[in-house]
């Protein structure tokens, strides 16, 4: 069973029934262990990084997520999902999971017609080969709203990049776990078969 | 590239000038029909749902959210941020407010609180009037679908929501709702200069090049579309496409 992490982010529906739309039935849980039990979680999101934290903390969720990659199963973080993988924020001050070692910033553009959150169709550019990224062309635009962006400590964690005034990560990629800082579940049909690659996927990097 | 379906009962609707409102079809179809063809964002609005005060009906929009995977921006009769939460929900990314943040401002900020500002929208029905001292910038917000003149100037209340945290702007122009004689240019052009948030522009688009002046000359963001698609003049795409070449960035792969 695929599993979608409820920390009371919102917005869960799209991702459930954006797996619907690929063949595959998901179950949206705030109950640790229904994680633990799970073939392979989504962890998605939105909302700002304090209270998304404080909320997974609460309900035991934290130490469900990190077992889970432990485990050697598929984890797919979105948006604040991916973030909350990382070691640290720098929205709300927060400390994070560390699953991928790595800070998340804030967009500091010189451009003032450049606006933040970043939102909108943009491209991303796939810069290291990842199973789950295999369906992405050259020109495929996806989806994002974010005011923060990850910076993964290793170069080789970067699995895709796209500009917003400069570079930056816009896809993680580290054992069992991947990260979109886009929101495949909104991004058309390249973000469904992005979805596609990851309930299909094992797990494995090769 | 945005498509608007006005909603009436659960029917597609399209006005003139927002009178004549006629039912032409199955909104979910439609929907589906667009997103197929390249659409980037859809705009849902209950256009009676403000006026009969009644929810908008959440049913149709998660019958629209199973089909559509894109941004979806769903307005009409959104008094609270119960009424955004409940919407978000069923499946919509962006919220949009109207007559009642005309009626109570403070709904825009506490939506933004709730749910983000760049998931608020201010959409704004505006009529061309004279310029005078309640109305210096010649343009007047019109509220619960084209019925209320408050006498509230459409450029003060595009700064004013700003303020209060709306992320983006629809403008709405009455005068060249379903004209198809082109956008109100000059409209949302001065609003586009005024703030820094997007701004979209919407009514009176009939042929291709009046999308690409509001998005050039207009200096729009992103140019809403309903009638020029709804009857089958253009396609989606058709329009994609003579705006990339004349370029215009759009997405082009999908």
């Amino acid at each position: 069973m695929l599993a979608i992490v409820d920390y009371d982010a919102g917005n869960l529906r799209s991702v459930q029934r954006a797996c619907a739309e690929v063949g595959v039935t998901s179950t949206v849980t705030s109950i640790p262990n229904r994680i633990r039990d799970a073939e392979r979680v989504i962890f998605p999101g939105v909302g700002a990084a304090g209270p998304a934290m404080r909320s997974i903390q609460h309900s035991g969720m934290d130490s469900a997520l990190v077992d889970v990659f432990d485990s050697g199963r598929p984890l797919l973080g979105i948006c604040m999902g991916l973030q909350i993988c990382l070691d640290y924020s720098e929205e709300d001050d927060t400390p994070t999971l560390g699953i991928v070692s790595g800070k998340v910033l804030k967009f500091n553009l010189n451009d003032p017609r450049l606006k933040i959150p970043h939102m909108g169709w943009n491209n991303v550019r796939v810069v290291r080969d990842h199973p789950v990224m295999r369906s992405i062309e050259e020109c495929s635009e996806f989806y994002f709203v974010h005011a923060y962006y990850p910076r993964p400590m290793q170069a080789d964690h970067v699995v895709a990049v796209s500009a917003y005034e400069r570079e930056f990560c816009s896809a993680v990629g580290f054992k069992n776990f991947v990260g979109t800082q886009f929101h495949p579940e909104k991004s058309g049909r390249a973000g469904l078969e992005l979805l596609e690659r990851f309930v299909e996927w094992d797990g494995h990097l090769a | 590239m945005i498509a608007c379906l006005d909603v009436r009962d659960g029917k597609l609707a399209k006005s003139v000038k927002f009178v004549n409102t006629k039912d032409i079809g199955d909104p979910v179809a439609k929907a589906r029909e667009y997103y197929d063809d390249g659409l980037d964002e859809l705009v849902f609005y209950d256009i009676t749902a403000s006026s009969q005060k009644r929810k908008i009906m959440l049913g149709v929009v998660e019958e629209v959210a199973e089909q559509v995977f894109i941004p979806l921006s769903v307005g009409g009769g959104i008094r609270s941020v119960n009424d955004a939460t409940d919407l978000r929900l069923a499946g919509a990314e962006k919220i949009n407010v109207n007559s009642a943040a005309v009626r109570r401002p403070a709904l825009i900020s506490e939506c933004a609180n709730a749910i983000g500002s760049q998931n608020v929208v201010l959409s704004m029905d505006i009529l061309k009037s004279t310029k005078d001292r309640t109305t210096p910038s010649g343009y007047r917000i019109i509220i619960d679908g084209g019925r209320t003149d408050e006498g509230l100037d459409a450029l003060e209340w595009a700064l004013m929501g700003e303020q209060l945290g709306a992320g983006e702007l629809v403008v709405n122009s009455i005068d060249a709702d379903g004209t198809l004689d082109g956008y109100e240019l000059g409209l949302t052009r001065m609003l586009s200069d005024a703030v820094r948030i997007p701004v979209v522009a919407s009514g009176g688009a009939g042929n291709p090049h009046h999308l690409f002046e509001v998005l050039t000359e207009g200096r729009a963001d992103a140019a809403l579309v309903a009638s020029l698609v709804h009857y089958g003049t253009y396609k989606v795409s058709q329009l994609k496409h003579f705006l990339a070449s004349n370029s215009v960035k759009v997405r082009m792969s999908w």
